[in-house]
């Protein structure tokens, strides 16, 4: 099925590298053991783990006793946000993340609400990409968290995480109660293995991965959690992941996990998003020419010479850092509704989406992250999300571009009639 | 003469590293090909999220529909009542904390057993610590078995949960549910059980047993590991533990592991296909073992109950030896078992389960627990039983203690 098809959801899910299937397939084979038994079955398990940690923690810059394996990118988000304002609670209570963040980031943050923190919510130009001074401005001497996402996965802004994190380092007390604090939590889903990530350069506290948006298994994440960081566990009980993650390794899981990163960052990730580049300014050349009246949201490539970038990056970057990630492209379509082009691709054997899976359930309800860049309605309704990986080709591209054109052009004709 | 050449060939494989007896299958169990073969086709062919709303996506989520229906089969649930979840501990997490938060009562109580798996445990502790609960351990007797009249005894106004596991993980024992169960009813107190070691043991049915709650995990059941499930009962109100998109009728947020699901709903098919089939064989298995060992071993006990539990469960104590030491050489011999629960086998505090049934500190220091799988032969156990006896002799004999005891109560250790 796929394989006839062009899959363009990628930043919902990655096809699984053939590596990532055998790693998971000989994990479970071979390495069955539980990780916490002591015999040499265990031991091997516990082994293949400890490998591929380390494969994680070389992936963003951080050292293997960093990186804490969790069930998947949302349980880190959730882990990163609910676990350091509840261990830090003592010394503040506010927490800040942007319009635009993933729902595990911002219903976590709605229930600390609810528990007594105070959450500020900072607001995104319409490009999806929040001001470093904005969020600057919120962040007091009772904050205990920000969390910004590094790649958004609607629209495929860059938030400036690394100014963001270069400002908030010379803010941070060195000592006393309030010491390191606030944390600085990035939602790296969407960036790993396509940007570089690097927690140092970052300068992230926390920062959340996950397996299967880069062809690993799903059902595996991982937090960073920098050396000396605390949290409270979401989960208790035998006390696997230093403390921090209890329940028995997901052995395969993880196993794949790892595969999948080497393969990615073998690729090297300047090299994916040069081949997600030059398949996005095909895809939009190809659409805007058949379909000039295409909308493309979110941040403009460096380069061209349409949309704006946050304020306040450029003034603190060295260099002029790119504002979008290449692989994830909103298009919207006015007129033609986001869910019937969505259909209309799929009968042509083109994957999209309407925007994140995960609010898929919410269906009529537009974006939150549309509607926090102020799009119009008729932008908003009209948008889909289309995101590449480095299995997609030219070939494909053009084919989806090419159906995209015609089901535009097809259903606009209908409206048009009698 | 046969075991004897049996026995003999099994410690010369042994010798050459070839011979292999694994009995930890409490901690884990090794997955079965059917089920490694399914979790690898639905990676390379259904990869979709099944959050997508278009084909593929909708075809992942039709994978999960069939698992959750295996799933529920096997505990007698409705489809919707189950929730996957990363894993057991996941599960008992969410049960525990999410009735207790749900309650809107000002001070939660919640009653539960002092033998728990530590994901029920260290639970109620936090849950302690936070001042959002009160929590009354209850003992059980010399074999492990909890009295569901102190259950009845415990339960208050404000007992909002009762969390009795329903097979331990260590000594096998397993609990009068039903009668639990209808304490619980009577007293209109929702029953949560750990079923983690049962689950596919032993025939479990929620409606039959008056359970409102129930943790599940699929690496127990000869399928991967990192996926596990809570039964919810329709109408109880809990609270998710992990939130964001709606994932599992909004009780689990995350993409689901689609792989990992449908391994589990084909570990819990074959699970209710061989349940019969799988107790026959082991039954005579362990009983084989426990006899074979208790017969070559003078100081030694079994610990947990005789008849009432796991038919897989194998748990000894040998007095006047380190389980730490027996274990290590066992290891040497390709014999994998171990002291207890997996989760705690780094730390050197004896079990807290043997402890709670009575056992003195250094009678609990010696247990070594071996768990049978559906792939243990008659050869594995004759291998075990020829293998043990000689290990704990040759430690005892490093032993004064050991030396003292005998000129005390004589060679046969039958005080």
């Amino acid at each position: 099925m796929a394989d006839s098809g062009v899959y363009l959801d990628n930043a919902a899910t990655t096809p699984p590298f053939p590596e990532a299937v055998a790693a998971v397939a000989r994990a479970m084979e071979s390495v069955y053991g539980n990780p916490s038994s002591r015999h040499r079955l265990g031991l091997d398990a516990a082994n293949v783990v400890e490998r591929a940690r380390e494969v994680v923690a070389r992936s963003v810059g951080a050292e293997g006793s960093e990186i804490v394996f969790t069930g998947g990118g949302s349980e880190a988000n959730n882990l990163a946000l609910k676990g350091a304002a509840w261990a830090y609670r003592r010394a503040g209570r506010r927490v800040v993340v942007t319009a635009v963040e993933h729902s595990s980031v911002l219903e976590p943050a709605r229930w600390l609400e609810e528990m007594g923190f105070e959450v500020v919510v900072v607001p995104v130009g319409s490009d999806g990409r929040a001001g470093l001074d904005d969020v600057l401005a919120v962040v007091t001497p009772e904050t205990l968290v920000v969390s910004v996402m590094h790649v958004n996965n609607e629209v495929g802004a860059i938030q400036p995480v690394a100014a963001l994190g270069r400002r908030l380092g010379a803010v941070r007390p060195t000592s006393g109660r309030r010491k390191g604090l606030p944390l600085l939590h990035v939602d790296a889903v969407q960036s790993l293995g396509r940007l570089d990530v690097d927690v140092r350069a970052l300068g992230a506290d926390l920062l959340t991965v996950s397996a299967h948006k880069v062809h690993g298994p799903k059902g595996v994440g991982a937090l960073f959690v920098r050396r000396g960081v605390r949290l409270v566990p979401l989960v208790h009980g035998g006390g696997h992941e230093g403390g921090r993650r209890s329940g028995t390794e997901n052995v395969p899981g993880i196993a794949g996990f790892s595969a999948a990163l080497e393969r990615m960052m073998a690729l090297g990730p300047s090299e994916v998003s040069r081949r997600a580049a030059d398949l996005r300014r095909r895809l939009v050349d190809a659409v805007r020419e058949g379909w000039p009246r295409v909308v493309v949201n979110g941040p403009a490539p460096v380069g061209s010479r349409t949309g704006r970038t946050g304020g306040g990056e450029d003034a603190v970057a060295p260099h002029r850092e790119d504002a979008v990630a290449p692989h994830i492209v909103s298009l919207s379509f006015p007129g033609v509704p986001g869910e019937v082009m969505q259909q209309h691709l799929q009968a042509r054997g083109v994957y999209v989406s309407t925007g994140s899976a995960c609010g898929s359930h919410h269906r009529g309800r537009a974006s939150h992250v549309l509607e926090a860049m102020g799009c119009p309605p008729d932008v908003a309704g009209s948008a889909v999300r289309v995101s590449f990986s480095p299995l997609n080709t030219a070939d494909e591209v053009e084919r989806a571009a090419g159906a995209m054109v015609e089901v535009a052009r097809s259903l606009a004709q209908r409206r048009a009639g009698p | 003469m046969t075991e004897k050449t049996a026995g003999q060939g099994a410690a010369h494989e042994a010798a050459a590293g070839r011979r292999r007896v694994y009995l930890d299958h409490a901690a884990t169990t090794p997955v079965r090909p059917e089920v490694a073969e399914a979790v690898t086709r639905h990676m390379l062919s259904e990869y979709g999220n099944p959050s997508s709303v278009h084909s593929l996506g909708r075809a992942a989520a039709a994978a999960v529909e069939e698992a959750r229906e295996r799933v529920a089969r096997l505990m007698g649930a409705r489809v919707e009542e189950v929730v996957f979840l990363s894993g057991g501990t996941e599960a008992d997490n969410m049960a525990i904390r999410g009735v207790v938060t749900a309650s809107g009562k000002s001070r939660p109580h919640v009653v539960t057993t002092k033998i728990e798996h530590h994901a029920v445990l260290h639970t109620c502790e936090e849950l302690e610590r936070e001042g959002l609960a009160e929590v009354t351990y209850l003992p059980v007797d010399g074999t492990g078995l909890v009295d569901p009249g102190d259950v009845a005894r415990a339960i208050r106004p404000e007992t909002v949960l009762v969390s009795v596991m329903f097979a331990n993980n260590e000594v096998g024992t397993i609990q009068p549910v039903k009668e639990i169960g209808r304490v619980c009813r009577e007293k209109a107190v929702p029953f949560h059980t750990d079923a983690v070691q049962a689950y596919g043991a032993v025939p479990i049915d929620v409606d039959e047993f008056g359970i409102d709650l129930l943790s599940v995990s699929a690496h127990k059941v000869y399928g991967p590991k990192g996926v596990g499930a809570l039964f919810i009962r329709k109408g109880m109100n809990v609270r998710p533990l992990v939130f964001g998109g709606g994932h599992e009728r909004r009780r689990r947020a995350g993409t689901t592991n689609v792989p990992g699901v449908v391994g589990f709903g084909v570990a819990a098919d074959l699970a209710a296909r061989e349940i019969e089939e799988r107790a026959a064989h082991l039954v005579p298995l362990r009983d084989t073992l426990v006899r074979g060992v208790l017969e070559r071993v003078p100081f030694a006990r079994l610990n947990g109950h005789p008849t009432r539990r796991l038919p897989n469960n194998v748990n000894l104590s040998f007095e006047y030896v380190e389980g730490e030491s027996i274990l290590l050489s066992l290891d040497m011999k390709g014999i994998a078992a171990s002291s207890g629960s997996a989760c705690t086998s780094g730390s050197l505090e004896p079990s807290h389960v043997l402890l709670a049934m009575g056992l003195p500190h250094e009678v609990a220091h010696g247990s070594v627990r071996m768990t049978l799988g559906t792939g243990t032969t008659a050869a594995d156990i004759e291998y075990v039983i020829e293998t043990l006896p000689p290990i704990i002799e040759r430690l005892r004999a490093m032993s004064p203690l050991y030396a003292a005891a005998v000129a005390q109560r004589g060679r046969a250790g039958r005080p």
